[in-house]
């Protein structure tokens, strides 16, 4: 495990689903300092507001509790953590499957792992049956400013 | 969020102002279809030019619009999403039953505000 990371933050906040654009707006801001492209931050916005919706509405329903977001950036690649203390997933192959929801009823689409798996490189699910849920995910960020360099610096060369 | 009926074309459009994710899906849902039953609209048409971010919850609360308004005789139709809410479209296969449209629903001025 990688346990030298650049900068690190945490926050908590109660599961109130007026939090989710509060959860992925910190993140977008905190994680600016890699300089993403704007797909990069939509993808990670995204990904982060899927599984804070989980822990709301899935893991602690109606009752209120607290959502713990941390946040890890080394110079080219962001880790999240979203836990939760709520009531754990039964089986965690199955909540992953596209288009699976406990919840039809509030409408939720059975999207969130689907979008969480395919906006991330990697996403981790670890769950415990009345004891909560910690999902985990990974992005790889071009740096862009390099990458900026590098064309500046061809295009100089050819010109 | 703004809303207008086109009587003519028995046209309704639904235009969102603010992030769609679950906080805001549970606060417009009720008045969508409360519009919907209201109107009896033959086309609906969510318009996304100011919608910056969606989540799965705008999945959600597009197919249930979808299945009310397919119940009393509409459809549904998506105008201006950007690039980064096109990709949870296409991965949800969303646009098959809820397509995009590119044209302009209607002037504005012939629009009537209720």
């Amino acid at each position: 495990m990688n346990n030298t990371y650049d900068n690190e933050m945490k926050i908590e906040f109660l599961s109130k689903s007026n939090n989710e654009a509060f959860a992925r707006i910190s993140v977008a801001a905190f994680i600016a300092q890699l300089d993403p492209t704007l797909e990069e931050i939509a993808d990670i916005k995204t990904a982060v507001s899927e599984a804070v919706t989980n822990s709301i509405i899935h893991g602690y329903e109606e009752k209120t509790g607290i959502v713990k977001l941390n946040c890890k950036i080394t110079k080219d690649e962001v880790f999240i953590e979203v836990s939760d203390s709520g009531k754990g997933i039964e089986n965690v192959e199955i909540a992953k499957q596209p288009l699976f929801t406990t919840k039809a009823n509030l409408e939720r689409s059975g999207m969130g792992f689907t979008i969480m798996e395919s906006f991330m490189d990697d996403v981790q699910v670890e769950s415990v049956l009345g004891i909560g849920t910690k999902v985990t995910m990974k992005k790889k960020i071009k740096n862009n400013s390099q990458e900026e360099e590098k064309i500046a610096i061809t295009t100089r060369r050819e010109a | 969020m703004e809303s207008f009926f086109q009587k003519e074309d028995k046209q309704l459009v639904f235009k969102i102002n603010e992030d769609i994710d679950e906080y805001c899906a549970q606060k417009i849902r009720r008045r969508l279809d409360n519009e919907i039953e209201r109107y009896m609209p033959k086309e609906i048409i969510f318009d996304f030019s100011n919608v910056s971010f969606m989540d799965s919850a705008g999945i959600g609360l597009l197919i249930g619009r979808y299945k009310f308004a397919r119940m009393l005789g509409g459809n549904v139709k998506v105008s201006n999403i950007n690039t980064s809410i096109r990709k949870i479209f296409e991965m949800s296969g969303i646009l098959r039953i809820i397509p995009e449209t590119k044209e302009e629903y209607k002037n504005k001025k012939e629009v009537q505000y209720e």
